[in-house]
């Protein structure tokens, strides 16, 4: 193998990968999962949800320019940022979950790369065949045919990019009119910029890059294998049953009736025939229950052979599973050949003992210890969102100068106090305060204590607290007050502390 | 070279790029092929930025670039696109009665005067005022947050003031008035009975006995400017001795000092250096920093 007086080669080319057509309880799922996602990701921004006159009516949206984030009911001012952070904690330790109970499962079914990769190899089976087709089309000639497909593969894979793109401006902005904007030439630059990025990035990622993406770009197939135990729920390969692997003399009939019959197994890309790999054995042993079919390496969309062991290539996709369990099933042989197992079913099930409920793998105290966190932090989310107010208010006392003093001796301190009116209503704020020394209170611009916010909006209202010559507060170091703001005719009010220095302080 | 001999090579493992030390052989695990080509791609993009870009230090400042961009020349650029933005309201500024500018019925020119003013004073007046615009207490920098103004406290007056200034003699308009110097005309004595006087007006503790007697000092001395009663002349910038307020200080040496040497504070004229626009915003911003009238 290593005998090589040539100078080594700096790149390796990538292997093309033709992914046979399955169907299969897993295929059926990844197809479900491929429509939720997708559904969810191209029609979010289209809902609309009646907030009144005040405020944008789509029901999800990030308005980066008025910096507040609109979900169904909920608004997210950004001094509320920790709801997303705490969201993201909860993603965080949600696939840390997931991922110690079921391995690469986000990879498998939910990751945009996968779901989009899948889309595209539908595409691709559609227009230009199934593997065979595929891979006659990838060795023929640049002839008229070839580039028909070709063309026509990539038209497509280029309005499903474009849609990918498209519908991601619209969480941005008001989607029906960013629409007509878009087509109309209105739309800002960055909206296009946006498109023409994500739009590239979609067809390049889905069509070209592919498992290259998974392989060498992503950190998170390396994370995630720190991550999983003997114990995570994984695709495998249960070689203990099936090696050594042959047809065999007494099966052949029977193997080959099954190859024959499936649309699956056939010789690999690198010409292996089925039933012919180096691993095979002598006839006359007894053979385990592969047989050497290369059903599961033709369906793989990376193109490994999962036979060979774990790999940090596997996305645990599970369709070489659905694959070998219709071979298995034409075989006439029990299915789970190539099944989602843990390490540790290895030596039970070499030893012959009862197979492990895929619960009991799950159940155990490091998944139950993440389910506990996951869960109090939604649990504390959700509660912080139903008992926050739609008053916030922030007291910052003016310390250059810390206090000042008036012709008649009185002392003076200043506060910003920045009034943040959440609700949906143009409201009148009235503001007091409580302390245990005398203190009047009044206001820059205006001579009554009232402040007009408008709906859903700031205010900076400069404060002015005083005490009466030679008080107790004047003359004094520190008072401690609480500045409170009260909505007129509503029940919202807020308040804050603060404390008033006097000229002992000095 | 490779030593085949004994190699513990696995029949699986990758080819290895021949290099051996003391037996230890390094596998050829090549990169991609778009790997590699991107790799390229960034070398061949630094070249070329470096070229396009300011990027080489020079013993003088950098390699310009042949695009020719600058930072500053961008930051000029902004100024001149934020200056054009707010043409109108600077426009508008200069043209409305000062006093009518406020939150509620002119809230876009109000907020602009607040920032503008902001950012003038904390260029050309905090120098002397103070960043937050308290002065320098008792060394003659008046606090512009207090109730107390020695030459009117209403935005148009502030504006004045502003705009030419106090005793320079670069104005004409500037306002002008001198205090005298009382240590040759007044006796020690009598120095000693009117500090009594003040200090007993503006309710700090004094001698009774010289305070009376400082009465008569202080009317035949003082009253032209500061008035009978003491309580100052704004037309003169004659500053109100009752109140609580010292621009040099209340204490009695340092009121003393004041009426054998005199003050005489001096502000600069602004209407050559800033624009009508700017002292009219920084008038508005000085007037709503809590004293004005």
């Amino acid at each position: 193998m290593a005998s090589t007086d040539a100078a080594p080669k700096l790149y390796a080319a990538q292997e093309p990968v033709f992914p046979k057509r399955v169907s299969g309880r897993y295929r059926n799922l990844k197809w479900i999962i491929m429509i939720i996602t997708l559904g969810i990701y191209y029609i979010t921004p289209w809902i609309r949800w009646d907030r009144g006159p005040n405020l944008p009516d789509q029901a999800v949206l990030v308005d980066l320019g008025g910096r507040r984030f609109f979900f169904f009911w909920i608004e997210i001012w950004p001094h509320e940022f920790y709801f997303v952070a705490g969201l993201l904690i909860m993603a965080g330790l949600g696939l840390f979950l997931f991922t110690s109970a079921l391995g690469r499962v986000w990879c498998g079914y939910s990751c945009p790369q996968t779901v989009w990769t899948d889309l595209f190899f539908m595409v691709e089976r559609w227009i230009e065949g199934d593997r065979n087709a595929r891979l006659r089309l990838w060795k023929q000639k640049w002839d008229f045919t070839k580039w028909r497909l070709r063309v026509t593969k990539w038209i497509v894979w280029l309005l499903i990019a474009i849609a990918t793109g498209g519908a991601w401006v619209f969480y941005f902005a008001d989607a029906p009119t960013l629409l007509v904007d878009l087509f109309t030439g209105q739309a800002a630059f960055v909206a296009y910029a946006t498109v023409a990025i994500l739009t590239a990035t979609t067809f390049i990622f889905g069509g070209f890059a592919r498992e290259q993406v998974c392989i060498y770009m992503c950190p998170w197939p390396r994370i995630q294998a720190a991550m999983m135990d003997e114990h995570t729920i994984t695709v495998a390969y249960r070689d203990w049953r099936g090696e050594p692997r042959g047809k065999g003399k007494k099966r052949r009939a029977s193997a080959e009736a099954a190859i024959a019959s499936s649309r699956l197994a056939g010789p690999t890309i690198i010409g292996q025939e089925p039933g012919s790999t180096s691993k095979a054995m002598p006839e006359d042993q007894p053979l385990g229950d592969c047989i050497d079919c290369m059903a599961c390496v033709n369906v793989c969309p990376v193109g490994i052979d999962i036979r060979d062991g774990q790999q940090m290539e596997c996305i645990t996709c599970a369709l070489c599973i659905d694959a070998c369990d219709e071979i298995m099933g034409k075989v006439g042989m029990e299915r789970g050949l190539i099944d989602y197992v843990a390490l540790t079913d290895e030596k039970n099930e070499r030893a012959g003992n009862q197979k492990v409920p895929i619960w009991r793998h799950i159940l155990r105290p490091r998944t139950l210890i993440y389910t506990a966190l996951w869960s109090t932090i939604g649990v504390a989310l959700i509660v912080a969102l139903f008992i926050r107010s739609e008053l916030d208010i922030t007291v910052a006392a003016v310390r250059n100068p810390q206090f000042v003093t008036l012709s008649d001796g009185s002392v003076r301190n200043t506060y910003d106090v920045r009034i943040r009116n959440m609700t949906a209503e143009d409201s009148t704020f009235r503001i007091s305060l409580t302390s245990e020394e005398a203190l009047r209170v009044g206001l820059e611009g205006t001579p009554t204590l009232m402040v007009d916010v408008p709906a859903d909006e700031t205010q900076l209202q400069r404060v002015y607290v005083t005490a009466a010559p030679d008080s107790p507060a004047a003359e004094g170091d520190r008072t401690d007050l609480r500045i409170w703001v009260e909505q007129v005719g509503e029940t919202l009010r807020a308040h804050e502390d603060t404390t008033f220095i006097g000229r002992g302080g000095s | 070279m490779t030593d085949h001999e004994h190699s513990n090579l696995h029949p699986d493992d990758p080819d290895t790029t021949g290099h051996s030390w003391d037996g230890i052989q390094e596998f050829n695990n090549p990169l991609p092929r778009w790997w590699l080509w991107c790799f390229y791609a960034t070398i061949v993009w630094g070249i070329v930025y470096t070229v396009m870009y300011p990027a080489w230090p020079m013993i003088s400042g950098a390699t310009p670039g042949v695009l020719g961009y600058s930072t500053r020349a961008e930051v000029a650029e902004e100024i001149d696109r934020f200056d054009a933005l707010n043409a109108d309201l600077r426009t508008q500024i200069t043209e409305v009665e000062l006093a009518s500018v406020n939150r509620e019925d002119t809230p876009e020119l109000y907020n602009y005067s607040i920032q503008a003013g902001a950012s003038t004073f904390a260029t050309w007046c905090s120098q002397c005022h103070g960043r937050g615009a308290a002065g320098v207490q008792a060394s003659g920098y008046p606090n512009l947050l207090d109730d107390d103004w020695l030459w009117g406290g209403t935005v148009e007056e502030i504006h004045d003031t502003i705009a030419h200034g106090i005793r320079n003699e670069d104005d004409p308009d500037a306002r002008w008035s001198e205090m005298t110097a009382f240590d040759d005309i007044l006796t020690d004595e009598e120095i000693g009975q009117v500090v009594n006087y003040v200090l007993d007006i503006s309710d700090q503790e004094a001698d009774a006995t010289l305070a009376s007697a400082g009465e008569t000092v202080f009317l035949d001395n003082c009253a032209a400017c500061h008035g009978d009663e003491g309580m100052g002349d704004r037309v003169l910038g004659a500053p109100n001795l009752t109140d609580r307020i010292w621009l040099y200080g209340g204490t009695p040496e340092a009121i003393e000092e004041t009426v054998r040497h005199s003050r005489f504070g001096v502000m600069p004229s602004w209407s050559g250096r800033l624009s009508e626009a700017d002292i009219r915003a920084t008038a508005i911003y000085v007037h709503g920093l809590g004293g004005g009238e």
